[in-house]
């Protein structure tokens, strides 16, 4: 009797769900890629207005039109080989400065939410971290870790941090009174706490941290390596050759990627969230 | 499970399982939420406990689990195997209903072949078969509370402490979960001590009612509840029940006016 009154619930919530996701797809993906695109009609548009018809001709090199970028740099053989190979290495400098990023961000959240006295003595320095002008420091990283890889990877680093240590720490902590207690009561260990309760409930908020850092470490991969302009160029020291020799095509092409590739991270963090947490966690945005 | 739950629970049916001597509880802040509770709880008694709201009830609870500490008098609780069941189901939302039953014992450190058992045993047990697969969010709030109930029966608890579990749901659902509840007390011969702010749902499970006045919480009157037991659910419509049911209403009402 009770079982019968039981299936029927969750069998209709599942199917209306799958339901609704099967007769509106080409209308979704309007919905969705509908906006976005529009909105880049109209900011080429606007590209154009400023470029032919605003800026007088002798200054046109400041902002060439669309198509001229695209003739001129994305169409051009040695540079696109330039600014793919330098992205290559801006790319692996982002990513190994995420690694570590997420090491140290990570361990910092768990180790401020083991005691209170370790989350006050430790947190404004996560503040203060955030607020130090890393752009300020780049040059004395320079200085104190030659110009290298490692030099690259600390500014990364530096930038890229704030997001994860906060965001863990946020995580760990909004874990429910009561889901606690039921720990509590079974006398469950601090590190079985934190294995099976703390760190699974924390995921979707360190997920959206990761996605935020992410994106921050190709900023700090890119910064670091425009002040450098030392060592292996990365696609920073390209973008600051091309400015100084105001090749406003190339520079342009080399923005785009850089977006591009930010984009991309973004979206990959998305997915990943997506696995790992999207069964059990739900966003407002689907 | 059944046969090693009841062999010593048979054993020492109708000793005192949890006791309230005098019992006071303040707050560090100045509240006094219980002044002088005496109460006990036999092997095989199933108490419901009635009071107005604030007036101490969860905290006569937490005292009697352990997560609090009583300020005056004593408590004890004569057994370790404590099953308690939170007002909403706290099922971890990433776990599917297996795995969330499992999770105490798990906890325990039980071994995986002999919690998955017990997992299954109780989630036969609270009706939930052909669910194991399923996540907290794709349940109805009365199957969460199910599959709570199945988390807390992998432990063989020999005293269950039931904080207005059934508050949250329907009617209908209630006074389902409210049979289920029954037949698994009457099976199980737990002792119990169970939170509502329902008069007649208190009347329908317990062996005995405890009301308990505004806060600071005493205990004001004690109700014997006579009824055999597995409980026929059309003793919702007998006289006797509704008498019963009058009588605890008035001794909880007389405490406002
Ligand atoms: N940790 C605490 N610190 C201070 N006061 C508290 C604390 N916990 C509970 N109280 C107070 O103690 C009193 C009793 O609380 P309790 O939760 O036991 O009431 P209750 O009878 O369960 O109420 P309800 O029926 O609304 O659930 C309330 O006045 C409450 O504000
Ligand atoms: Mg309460």
């Amino acid at each position: 009797m009770t079982t019968e009154l039981a299936t029927a619930e969750p069998t209709t919530v599942a199917s209306a769900g799958r339901v609704r996701a099967k007769t509106a797809p080409s209308r979704r993906s309007i919905k969705v890629w509908g906006p976005p695109i529009a909105v880049l009609a109209l900011l080429i548009g606007f590209w154009y207005l400023l470029s032919m018809v605003i800026l007088p001709v002798d200054r046109r090199f400041l902002l060439p039109p669309p198509h001229q970028i695209v003739t001129e740099g994305f169409l051009n053989g040695p540079v696109i080989t330039d600014i793919i190979r330098s992205l290559g290495l801006t790319a692996l400098v982002a990513l190994s400065g995420l690694v570590v990023a997420i090491v140290i961000g990570v361990g910092w959240g768990i180790g401020m939410s083991q005691a209170r006295w370790i989350e006050l003595s430790l947190f404004p320095y996560a503040v203060v971290l955030q607020c130090i002008p890393i752009l300020a420091l780049v040059p004395l990283i320079g200085f104190w870790f030659g110009y290298d890889f490692t030099a690259r990877m600390i500014v990364c680093v530096m930038i890229a941090l704030f997001p994860m240590v906060s965001n863990t720490l946020f995580g760990l902590q909004s874990v429910d009174v009561s889901q606690r207690e039921l720990f509590r009561l079974q006398h469950a260990s601090r590190w079985t706490t934190l294995l099976k309760l703390q760190l699974p409930a924390a995921l979707p908020a360190i997920f959206a941290g990761l996605r935020i850092s992410a994106g921050l470490s190709v900023v700090g991969a890119i910064v670091g390596d425009f002040f450098f302009r030392r060592g292996t160029p990365g696609l920073g020291s390209l973008m600051s050759v091309y400015q100084s020799r105001l090749l406003a095509s190339e520079l342009f092409t080399a923005i785009i990627f850089a977006a591009l590739f930010g984009v991309v991270v973004f979206w990959f963090f998305g997915v990943l969230r997506k696995l790992a947490v999207g069964r059990w966690y739900d966003t407002t945005r689907s | 499970m059944t046969v090693t739950a009841s062999t010593p629970t048979d054993r020492v049916r109708g000793t005192t399982i949890l006791d309230f001597r005098d019992v006071a509880m303040t707050f560090p802040d100045g509240t006094t939420a219980l002044a002088g509770v005496d109460l006990t709880v036999a092997r095989g008694e199933f108490v419901s406990v009635v009071g107005p709201s604030g007036c101490g009830k969860s905290t006569l609870l937490r005292i009697a689990s352990g997560l609090e500490q009583v300020t005056e008098g004593d408590m004890t609780a004569d057994t370790k195997r404590i099953g308690y069941v939170f007002q909403d189901a706290t099922l971890l939302p990433w776990r599917d209903v297996s795995a969330n039953v499992e999770l105490l014992a798990e906890l325990h450190g039980i071994p995986k072949a002999e919690r998955k058992a017990k997992a299954k045993l109780a989630i036969d047990l609270v009706g939930l078969t052909g669910f194991e697969k399923h996540l907290p969010r794709a349940l109805s709030g009365g199957m969460r509370m199910r599959a709570s109930l199945a988390r807390s029966l992998t432990l063989d608890p020999e005293l269950f402490l039931f904080d207005e579990p059934f508050g949250a749901l329907d009617e209908i659902t209630r006074e389902r979960l409210n049979d289920e509840l029954v037949r698994l007390y009457t099976e199980k011969q737990f002792g119990a001590l169970f939170i509502t702010h329902s008069v007649s749902e208190a009347v329908y499970l317990s062996t005995k009612v405890v009301v308990m006045s505004g806060r600071p919480g005493r205990i004001v009157a004690t109700f014997e509840v006579p009824f055999p037991l597995p409980r026929d659910p059309d003793l919702r419509f007998t006289a006797e029940y509704a008498e019963l049911v009058g009588a605890v209403s008035h001794a909880l009402r007389g405490d406002h006016s």
